[in-house]
């Protein structure tokens, strides 16, 4: 976080998203867009997801690391339903109001990716995914040209 | 539900996959993108590719190999096989490793354990330990491809390695490498009732059979080599087997 900030990234990102224009986030990505995570206390995400970021249970085998199957909340967003590969032991639980989820369990219901419009934060990483990974990151790129028509 | 993983291991040497018994009588299996690619499409869940090369001379051909895999995949890929440090760790994450294996670095020196957390993430760290039985319920490890007992208690290991940052545990058991005896499900059941980090099976496997017992003994994923470089069954064949025994696995 100190990162983006000093570089000027997490205001870049903030407008991004308010804007509604292209953006990709894999893993930490979503974790970073909230407001803060048990990761790391007292340090402040980019508030851009009103939910906070918290570890997985004690009994849940922790990191989560391999295929868990992921059920988008509805048909038409850019991720289907299929197995996708996660390698993580922080998650977030909720969707605020306005973002689409698509949900995973382990050791209780967590968010697997979560869009709106050509946003979209993955928990789980499409690039490691297969030929399903692959089809989330067509549908993203489709979604990101149609909004770059829009906005430019 | 997270489903269990299968994972086949391609042990490299100069750029080659080579198999033998406890690091004896290599033979020639393969070309590494190849059969990684080929695993893959079989349906294999994760590539793990460790570097067995006894020198420095053969072991500078292993980066090459980690990228030509890594063009080949889009599944996940750890490398191991001489990672003493993070710069050895960086070098082969660099080429498109996803995650790192570390053996008898991290018990020499398990401060590499956290080091390499703190850079990339417990997710990234995975710690390769190959124990051997000492007695009737008590393990060792063995480091330098098994050529020092180190009369680290297996069990204990384990938990150290999780406190200190490990993300996943493979676990090889020595007395049941290459054998085609099954896994060691004493050695797992200990291991996996000890520590929360994910932990794989490795060592032994010759049937399903063998991977149904190690899941039903805790383990996570389960390591094979022979059973699909000798093209015995393919992975797909696993994994359909498997679920008829009712584990869960990504079809």
């Amino acid at each position: 976080m100190r990162a983006l900030e000093s570089s000027g990234l997490g205001d870049a990102i903030r407008s991004r998203v308010s804007a509604g224009r292209p953006l990709l986030a894999i893993c930490l990505g979503l974790q970073l867009l909230c407001e803060e995570s048990e990761e790391s206390p007292g340090v402040k995400g980019l508030g851009l997801l009103s939910t906070v970021v918290t570890r997985f249970p004690a009994h849940a085998r922790t990191p989560q690391l391999g295929w868990n199957l992921v059920e988008p909340s509805r048909p038409e967003g850019l991720v289907g339903p299929g197995y996708a590969y996660f390698a993580n032991s922080f998650k977030i639980d909720s969707a605020p109001p306005g973002w689409s989820p698509s949900w995973a369990d382990h050791a209780g219901r967590f968010v697997a990716a979560i869009e709106r419009g050509p946003v979209l934060a993955c928990q789980f990483h499409p690039e490691l995914s297969g030929a399903w990974g692959l089809r989330v990151l067509m549908a993203w790129a489709r979604a990101a040209a149609r909004g770059t028509e829009v906005t430019c | 539900m997270l489903t269990r993983r299968i994972i086949p291991c391609l042990d490299v040497t100069d750029g080659r996959v080579v198999k033998g018994i406890r690091f004896a009588g290599l033979r020639d299996m393969g070309d590494p993108a190849a059969l990684a690619a080929e695993y893959a499409s079989q349906g294999a869940d994760e590539i793990i590719i460790l570097d067995i090369s006894a020198t420095t001379s053969l072991r500078a051909t292993a980066a090459d190999v980690v990228s030509r895999c890594r063009a080949a995949l889009s599944i996940p890929l750890t490398v191991g096989g001489g990672v003493r440090s993070i710069d050895d760790a960086s070098r082969l994450l660099d080429r498109g490793a996803d995650r790192v294996c570390v053996n008898s670095a991290a018990v020499e020196r398990p401060g590499l354990i956290t080091e390499l957390a703190d850079r990339y993430g417990t997710q990234c760290v995975v710690v390769a330990a190959d124990a051997r039985r000492s007695s009737a319920f008590c393990w060792t490890i063995l480091t330098r491809s098994g050529q020092l007992d180190t009369g680290l208690d297996a069990v204990r290991w384990a938990r150290k390695a999780g406190e200190l940052g490990a993300g996943e545990m493979l676990l090889t058991s020595w007395d049941r490498d290459g054998t085609r005896d099954g896994y060691d499900l004493e050695l797992l059941r200990a291991v996996c009732g000890a520590t929360r980090i994910p932990v794989v099976a490795s060592g032994g496997a010759a049937t399903v059979r063998h991977m149904k017992d190690a899941f039903d003994a805790g383990a996570d994923a389960v390591l094979a080599a022979s059973i699909f470089h000798e093209g015995v069954k393919s992975v797909g064949a696993i994994k359909q087997a498997l679920s008829g025994f009712g584990v869960e696995v990504r079809l």
